[in-house]
């Protein structure tokens, strides 16, 4: 709506800059102003490689022809780092990105200095479907995150070493793997605390006290043997999983299916415990100035179609329920699980982080 | 260095390039990360600027200092394999044909330009069960079973010496080919083995250029953070790995910089050191 209004006022205006652009070759120059008239625009930052990549090829193109908002996409590092720089931008006053996708820690740290923007949930009438667990908020209830996209780390195995899927994820534990397993490095990108409270005290509320969590972390010390490689990069253990050298370990339920489609002896396994459920979050630096699309962005986002959309094309985890889906139980399948999964503690990391991380560094560099 | 000044002492452009130079590439970039590292670290946040010395107490122990002392340990040893390596292989090009020597530094200088990731990943497929020498040894009856030597301490040992060699033979070229062949020819005429000829001879001339391919060895092998985390266990992950680990995974920005500035004045006393012993041995 906005576009058109916006689009009809500077007709003629607009029209002898993009000559003078084109005549002049100024096009660098030109495109600035001509982009506040006829095409709205709008950066989005999604992680870097196979995410930027689905996103721009499957999921954007839709977008732009639904409002005519050009996505400008913008390949952020994962992990921290980009945190670091919209944080800093944004003490400048200057947004890298107007819409980031941001993992749910540094969704937490970025409220300490008030970074993400507060939306209006007016403009997000489609806020309605996504699962609660997908909507993020400051403390104070002030809504900052929509749902992007969730993955679930699952454990995987190579079949042609181990022919029977395993039903626990204690077969970490087990010594008869010993030498034999790829495990994420960080305390925080692993959650096998998480993993350990739930397969061996019952639940992650063990996580509560810091009492538990030093029994957590020394039942995962009783796995180190069993370790071959403490990965923080997946193409590092994805190689390593599909030849059978290191033939178990955690990984991501949507690669290890792809892997496994194209034919290698590649098998994930969501077991009675559940898989562990992470997802990533669409928020707006508090410097950007495309509010109205952002949140046309972000509403559009949250649309079952669209999640549905996501799940064939991309691989992601949908972030609405399962009956609002137009996906086959194959489909689904291949993403998702109906099973409780093991929801990671963001909290004790939020609160306790650094004091984990250097336990978790100690424990499996002793 | 001091020829350096010598030849280069032609006017004030140079100097004031040098400084300048340092100056927009080191040192100021230092600053920002000393300024950086009394920064205060918000607990479950970013940080704020600060002054004070947390950063730096944190690393007082048992756990750092380790380590460190496993950091420096490692890249000394890669270093002293690769200067061993590296002297012997430019020593012998030093002595062929014009043809034979470009075509060797053409190769050394080529695997300059493989990234340490694509290094990463060749050795530890050579040291892998599946697809290295754990499984060939088994096959040709030396091991009773497969095994994996990566990641390992060798793995990543041989890994760290193989991207250190070409620096070696780069800095060690120019004065062995200029050596005068007469003089190891002296040598042999008056009843030297080889080895001895080498030895007495060879190694004392050019012990300068030994001590600044050890040094630019050390330092660069220090950095390298590819290869610890994927040919070693997390005990010889280096100080470098940490610094990531804190930079990127853990948003401490103030205690990463804290650690670098660390690191780099432990390289710069080592280099004082091995500077001040070189002085006074010659």
């Amino acid at each position: 709506m906005t576009k058109k209004k916006l689009g009809l006022q500077s007709k003629s205006r607009r029209t002898i800059l993009s000559a003078l652009a084109a005549t002049t070759g100024s096009a660098a120059i030109g495109f600035p102003m001509l982009s506040l008239g006829q095409n709205q625009s709008l950066r989005v930052g999604a992680y870097g490689g196979y995410f930027k990549d689905s996103f721009d090829k499957f999921i954007f193109p839709v977008f732009t022809e639904e409002t005519g908002i050009v996505v400008d996409s913008i390949a952020e590092p994962t992990g921290q780092a980009w945190l670091a720089q919209l944080n800093a931008a944004a003490a400048a006053g200057s947004a890298p990105a107007d819409v980031s996708m941001i993992a749910q820690s540094p969704m937490l740290k970025g409220q300490k200095t008030e970074l993400w923007m507060p939306l209006d949930e007016s403009k997000l009438p489609n806020l309605k479907y996504l699962m609660s667990n997908f909507v993020h908020r400051y403390p104070d209830g002030r809504l900052d995150g929509v749902g992007a996209v969730a993955w679930y780390t699952t454990l995987v195995t190579n079949t042609d070493v181990y022919p029977d899927a395993p039903e626990s994820w204690d077969e970490l534990w087990n010594p008869e793997n010993k030498g034999r397993l790829g495990l994420l490095a960080l305390v925080s990108n692993s959650f096998l605390l998480e993993i350990a409270s739930k397969t061996f005290y019952g639940s992650t509320d063990l996580l509560d006290s810091e009492a538990g969590q030093l029994q957590a972390l020394e039942k995962v010390a009783e796995l180190k043997p069993n370790v071959a490689l403490w990965y923080r990069d997946e193409a590092q253990f994805e190689q390593a999983l599909k030849s059978g050298e290191i033939p178990m370990g955690q990984y991501y339920h949507d690669v290890a299916g792809l892997a496994a489609a194209d034919g290698f002896p590649v098998r994930s396994t969501f077991t009675k415990e559940g898989g562990v459920s992470d997802s990533g979050l669409w928020a707006v630096s508090r410097a950007s100035k495309k509010i109205e699309e952002s949140h046309i962005f972000m509403n559009f986002m949250c649309r079952p179609d669209i999640q549905t959309l996501l799940s064939r094309m991309v691989g992601t985890a949908p972030t609405v329920p399962r009956d609002l889906l137009d996906l086959t139980d194959d489909e689904f399948a291949a993403v998702s699980s109906s099973s409780e999964p093991i929801i990671p503690r963001y909290d004790i990391y939020d609160q306790r982080g650094d004091w984990l991380a250097q336990k978790w560094s100690e424990m499996i560099v002793a | 260095m001091k020829k350096t000044d010598s030849e280069f002492r032609s006017g004030p452009i140079p100097g004031v390039f040098a400084t300048v130079a340092l100056g927009l590439f080191f040192f100021v970039p230092f600053a920002i990360m000393l300024t950086f590292s009394f920064y205060h670290k918000i607990p479950g946040g970013l940080y704020e600027p600060a002054f004070e010395v947390d950063n730096y107490l944190r690393f007082i122990s048992p756990f750092f200092t380790q380590i460190l002392l496993i950091s420096t340990g490692l890249c000394s040893l890669a270093s002293i394999l690769a200067l061993f390596i590296g002297f012997i292989l430019t020593y012998f090009m030093s002595r062929m044909n014009k043809r034979g020597r470009t075509l060797w530094l053409i190769l050394l200088v080529s695997l300059l330009s493989l990234s340490e990731v694509i290094i990463g990943f060749s050795w530890s497929i050579l040291f892998s069960r599946t697809a290295g020498i754990g499984g060939w040894m088994y096959t040709l009856g030396l091991l009773d079973a497969p095994r994996a030597f990566a990641p390992g301490f060798g793995a990543l040992l041989t890994a760290l010496t193989f991207i250190c060699v070409p620096f070696i033979v780069l800095v060690m070229f120019p004065p062995l080919t200029r050596l005068p062949k007469e003089w190891v020819e002296s040598a042999r005429m008056l009843g030297a083995t080889p080895l001895r000829a080498v030895i007495t001879v060879v190694v004392p001339s050019v012990r300068p250029a030994l001590i600044a391919a050890f040094i630019l060895a050390f330092i660069y092998s220090l950095g390298s953070y590819v290869l610890p985390i994927m040919l070693g266990k997390p005990r010889h992950w280096t100080i470098s790995v940490h610094i990531t680990d804190q930079a990127l995974y853990q948003a401490n920005i103030p205690f990463a910089s804290a650690l670098s500035v660390f690191l780099i004045v432990t390289a710069l006393s080592l280099i004082a050191l091995i500077s001040k012993l070189q002085n006074r041995f010659t």
